[in-house]
Order: structure tokens, then C-alpha cells, then sequence
């Protein structure tokens, strides 16, 4: 899952490189923090957070298959 | 983006010798001349060989699937994968069983991929382009299913004579909508709210 979100990032980064994913799993759900350079903070949330919302969109479908919870936070 | 500098007798034999070299066709590339051949004084002093500049320009199309084929791994999903080309929209359709989750509920997963594929393949090239995503005639279905909706809701209206308010749609959804109602006489359309919650209202003229 982790490396979805980075996969997806990257993608849309202008700095690759400084793309970071940090989970945090707790027992009924699972955290994934989003890092990206400042810069790019506008390339993954977008207007309105429309990226944002894409982005987890795409993760909520990948997680339907697991127990937890996938939540998506940039940082 | 791969490029290539080649030197020969004409411009054409450089560019027949990058062809072969990248393995692509002509239309696959851009050619920049870099220096014109000459002949010099009498063909020896100063004679010079042509020099030309190939790139290879990327196919969106491959751009898009290198973008999606780890998503689609992650998804649990091996769909085959169809494309096609029409001006400036490119389809990729998704062929196979079990390829709801790419869907989503009313295609809000399939809308959400096409939205970051569009994206991720526009930021590497110079000039935009559209991509499409499809699933087994997804597109095509919610059309047909959104303009029997539309049919019904416009009877509706004229029914009760009371405006008709829709769900939140996509603008491509809205459209279809529109489109399906605009030759009828007794009948107006129009959006109202803001993206991405914006709605049509169906109303008598």
C-alpha cells in the first residue's frame, strides 16, 4: 500500500527524490503519510484537493481487499 | 526523452542512420538539423558532412501504461489492455473479469485514475494531450443508463410541472444529460451549485 502511494506521488512530483511515505498501522487502521517537498505540496493536493481526493480514491480501492482502514495524510 | 546526434554524407543518410540505430519509424521522432552538408572548394577543403539531432518523441500511450501497470498490480487486477487514437484522445480500455474495483461506485475509482494518468503523462510532455480510461464499455453504459435517467426525469417534470433536481455529477456526465434534453421544446437545463457538487436541474420553459 505504501508503495502505491509513493508510485502515484512520484508520478506527479517534480522532485521525486524527496517523495516519502511513512505508515503508521494501528489495530483497525493503517496511516499513510504522505511527504513531499514544499514546493510540491500543490502537485498532491491540488485544486480543491482534487488530487488529493483522487489519489485516495485510488488507495480506498486498492485497500478494499484488506481488514483495515487505509487513511491518507499529507504532511 | 532519448536523443541521438548523427554525422553522414546528406541529411537523409543521417537520418536513415538514427532510424535504424533507435529502432524507430520517422514518425516516431523529431529531426533537428544541426549542420547542412557542403560541398567545400572543389570537394577538399572545407567540405563539411551533415549532422542532425534525433529524438525520440514518447508515446503517451506508453507513457500512460508504465503510469498504470503498477497500480493495476497493486489493484490485484491483470486487464487487457486495448488502446486506440483519435486526434488528440487517447483510450486505453481495460478488458477482463472482475475489473469492478477499477469502476468504483459510479465510476468514481475509473474517474480518479484517468484524472492522475492525465496528469502524470502531461508533466512530462510539451504538448497536452487527453487520455481516456474505459472498462468493458463502462463509458459507454453510464451514458446510455444516464440518458434513459434523463428521459425520465424530464416526464417527470412535465408530469408534476415542478423542477427536477440530479445528483452531483461529473461535467462530462452533466453533459450527456444536457445534450440528451436540449431538443426538447418543453424543457430547460441547467447546472447549478459548485464543482465538485454541481447538479442538473430539469425545468418546464
Amino acid at each position: 500500500m505504501r508503495e502505491l502511494v509513493e508510485n502515484i506521488a512520484r508520478a506527479l512530483v517534480d522532485n521525486p527524490d524527496e517523495v516519502k511515505v511513512n505508515m503508521v498501522e494501528g489495530e483497525k487502521s493503517m496511516i499513510l503519510e504522505l511527504k513531499v517537498a514544499p514546493d510540491d505540496m500543490g502537485k498532491v493536493i491540488g485544486k480543491q484537493g482534487r488530487i488529493a481526493k483522487s489519489i485516495r480514491t485510488v488507495v480506498k480501492a486498492a485497500s478494499s481487499k484488506e481488514k483495515k482502514k487505509v487513511v491518507v495524510e499529507i504532511v | 526523452m532519448k536523443t541521438l546526434e548523427i554525422t553522414a554524407k546528406t541529411v537523409d543518410e543521417a537520418v536513415q542512420t538514427a532510424l535504424k540505430e533507435l529502432q524507430v519509424d520517422l514518425e516516431q521522432v523529431e529531426v533537428e538539423v544541426l549542420e547542412e552538408p557542403s560541398k567545400g572548394f572543389l570537394g577538399i577543403i572545407g567540405s563539411k558532412m551533415a549532422k542532425v539531432k534525433i529524438t525520440v518523441k514518447e508515446d503517451p500511450l506508453d507513457m500512460a501504461k508504465a503510469f498504470l501497470q503498477p497500480i493495476l498490480d497493486k489493484l490485484g487486477v491483470k486487464p487487457e489492455i486495448r488502446t486506440s487514437k483519435t486526434d488528440k484522445y487517447y483510450h486505453l480500455s481495460f478488458h477482463g473479469s472482475r475489473l469492478g474495483i477499477l469502476i468504483g461506485h459510479r465510476g468514481e475509482t475509473l474517474d480518479s485514475l484517468q484524472y492522475l494518468c492525465n496528469l502524470a503523462v502531461n508533466k512530462k510532455l510539451e504538448n497536452r494531450v487527453h487520455i481516456i480510461l474505459d472498462v468493458e464499455n463502462y463509458r459507454q453504459r453510464r451514458e446510455e443508463t444516464l440518458i434513459k435517467l434523463a428521459r425520465k426525469l424530464s416526464d417527470k417534470a412535465k408530469r408534476t410541472g415542478r423542477k427536477v433536481v440530479l445528483e452531483p455529477m461529473s461535467p462530462q456526465e452533466r453533459r450527456i444529460i444536457h445534450t440528451a434534453l436540449q431538443n426538447d421544446p418543453e424543457i430547460q437545463t441547467f447546472s447549478e451549485g459548485q464543482e465538485p457538487y454541481r447538479k442538473v436541474v430539469i425545468s418546464l420553459k
